[in-house]
């Protein structure tokens, strides 16, 4: 777009570098922050359904789908309290640290082929070292309430968010291995094709692992039935008590952000990325070398594919929420330590060993075997490459 | 317009992320709370982050933010429980320390600083080998096998990578984990197993359990239990 905006429109360098990364920020927050509206107003309504409610029902006509409209108009008029023996500055400064950690782990994740905040060679790694920063803002927030519940809620997730960090890493190393990369884009695109390439069904230990992560996943953004650190039945509310008004809501689109992260990271690592379960793209002959227009298709298209997937993810994390009860501390730290951890590493070896001994999967021409396209196929010599099609197989069209 | 055009972007970004890092630097000496420390720490660490970012480093980069700012992350807790405490609540640095420790800071400085400006290639305005900040290399090197080129004028046996001194740091960083484990385990043994602790007791001592299970004592806890202030 930066060369777009300086061959074409003629616009000064600096100008049109900052224009661009002004809308790649907009667009992120806007995932972000309409994201937690729409999650909020489905989270209401499928737990009203799990308990046999009907959940919100008037605001904004039948479904009552304005409803986080509603609220965040209430949380922007409410006062913004502060509890007298607070830590002033880190009180005010907690939510912002939670949001930018969310906000930056954004940054480097694809949505399609080069709808990408900032491709990072080492995307993968980036995004879990940003995500576990998120904990910070949480530990800030728990000290500087000078609330025992706030403390204890804040102790409890910094506990489980670096305990569960060990399995998360161990489950994200596998399709890194798989595809000999640790670009999401070349990860995602790896998978490319029919259902078959996508690295859950890579192999029977890459179909656990997946199910490791996830349960990891939850963990690591405090969902229930991990939610420990704001226990409503012990805590009153945990790390958020003494927070009102707009801030809690910064803490609220940050956990809301987050899910769908871990879910968009589960659906590029696991499920294909942008390369649907059937190659839609390709079987309507849009491929390289039909022109722009098409590519952009395509990668609109892909980019719907994605968030579809990880809306989806969030929707299942809801529904275990309103369905599983809440783990006591040990009980989670046993599922870390004891069961998550010791299935990563196996599942690990595994799949290392599933990639020596059988390289071209138990069915020859089923799947392609992972690595067979080396990093830096997908761009070429010269660069970026135009856009490989949706579903396109990569190797067919590389030299 | 024109002058916005004509500054050095990238100088630009340096100096910010620089001054940030280094002020925030500062601020770590300067303040007197634990959790404020922590704090600035974790925003100079980042800021060096952005920095190796800014150079084309993302592997580096991606690791301060995870090794260093996480670990930072432990001390922060550490931080926590011991603030709970009153006699903790500020720390305050003698004058006589301080001035021992500014004058050791600014020697170290004074040698950081002439052996930066005497390597004659980081004098030269930087032309760099753009476009391949990848990890791959990386990861070949150290499992032994360099695929980029071996510097001019090396010994033979710098192409064959890094296996030994990565295999050694592995095996260290293994024997530190099995030691660590092995202390926490020794120390357990007189206090109560976490999971009893957990299932018997409020909330506030399954947390103390959770602290002795990590890598505290039980004293951490105890602390704890008694609420911030």
């Amino acid at each position: 777009m930066a060369e777009f905006l300086i061959n074409s429109v003629g616009l000064p360098e600096w100008l049109a570098w900052t224009l661009t990364a002004l809308v790649a920020a907009v667009l992120i927050l806007n995932v972000i922050a309409g994201g937690a509206l729409v999650f909020i107003w489905a989270e209401r309504k499928i737990a009203a359904r799990i308990q046999d409610r009907l959940g919100p029902t008037r605001t904004g006509g039948r479904f009552g789908w304005l409803q986080s409209l509603a609220d965040g108009i209430k949380l922007i008029a409410k006062e913004d309290l502060m509890p007298e023996g607070a830590d002033g500055m880190l009180f005010r400064l907690a939510p912002y640290v939670s949001f930018c950690a969310s906000f930056c782990a954004f940054i480097a994740l694809p949505f399609a082929f080069d709808f990408v905040g900032q491709r990072l060679n080492v995307g993968v790694f980036f995004v879990v070292a940003v995500l576990g920063l998120e904990v910070f803002g949480v530990i800030l927030a728990g000290y500087a309430s000078a609330s025992k519940w706030s403390l204890f809620g804040a102790m409890r997730e910094a506990a489980q968010v670096v305990s569960y960090e060990v399995p998360l890493g161990m489950c994200v190393v596998v399709p890194v291995m798989l595809a000999g990369s640790m670009d999401l884009v070349t990860i995602a695109e790896k998978q490319a094709g029919w259902l078959g390439n996508w690295y859950l069904f890579h192999d029977p230990f890459t179909f656990v692992i997946f199910w490791v992560y996830v349960t990891c996943a939850v963990a690591s953004v405090n969902r229930a039935p991990f939610d420990l650190a704001e226990a409503e039945s012990e805590l009153v509310a945990g790390f958020h008590t003494e927070y009102s008004g707009l801030r809690w809501s910064y803490f609220f689109m940050a956990e809301y952000g987050s899910m769908f992260l871990v879910s968009a990271l589960a659906a590029v690592l696991f499920l294909g990325g942008w390369n649907g379960p059937i190659p839609v793209a390709k079987l309507m002959g849009l491929s390289a070398g039909t022109g722009d227009t098409a590519h952009y298709l395509v990668r609109l298209l892909g980019m719907v594919n994605l968030l579809g997937k990880a809306t989806l993810g969030v929707l299942v994390m809801m529904w275990v929420r309103w369905t599983l009860p809440r783990l006591r501390i040990d009980q989670v730290m046993t599922t870390c330590l004891k069961y998550c951890t010791p299935i990563a590493a196996a599942m690990f070896a595994g799949a290392m060993i599933w990639q020596l001994v059988l390289p071209g999967g138990l069915v020859p021409g089923l799947s392609r075997p992972a690595g067979e396209i080396r990093e830096g196929w997908l761009e070429g010599p010269g660069g970026r490459r135009p856009a490989p099609a949706r579903g396109a197989d990569v190797a067919g069209v590389s030299p | 317009m024109m002058p916005l055009a004509a500054l050095d972007w990238h100088s630009v970004f340096f100096l910010l992320f620089a001054a940030l890092a280094c002020a925030c630097a500062v601020a770590v000496v300067l303040a007197e709370n634990v959790v404020r420390m922590a704090l600035y720490l974790v925003f100079s660490l980042g800021a060096t982050a952005g920095l190796f970012f800014l150079a084309g480093a993302e592997f580096v980069g991606a690791m301060q933010l995870m090794i260093y700012v996480g670990g930072t992350l432990v001390l922060l807790v550490f931080g926590v429980m011991l603030t709970a405490q009153a006699p903790f609540v500020s720390i305050k640095t003698a004058p006589g320390d301080r001035v021992l420790a500014g004058v050791i800071g600014a020697a170290l400085l004074a040698v950081l600083l002439q052996s930066a400006f005497s390597v004659a290639d980081w004098r030269k305005p930087a032309v760099g080998r753009e476009g391949e900040p990848a990890a791959t290399p990386l990861g070949m090197a150290l499992l032994g096998t360099r695929v980029d080129e071996a510097p001019a004028g090396a010994p033979p046996g710098i192409r064959s990578g890094y296996l030994l001194p990565f295999e050694i740091v592995s095996v260290h960083l293994l024997v530190v984990l099995v030691g660590a484990a092995y202390l926490a385990r020794a120390k357990r043994r007189r206090t109560p197993r976490p999971i009893e602790v957990a299932a018997s007791m409020e909330p506030p001592a399954s947390l103390a359990a959770h602290a002795a299970a990590g890598r505290e004592s039980a004293r951490g806890g105890s602390v704890l239990a008694g609420g911030p202030r």
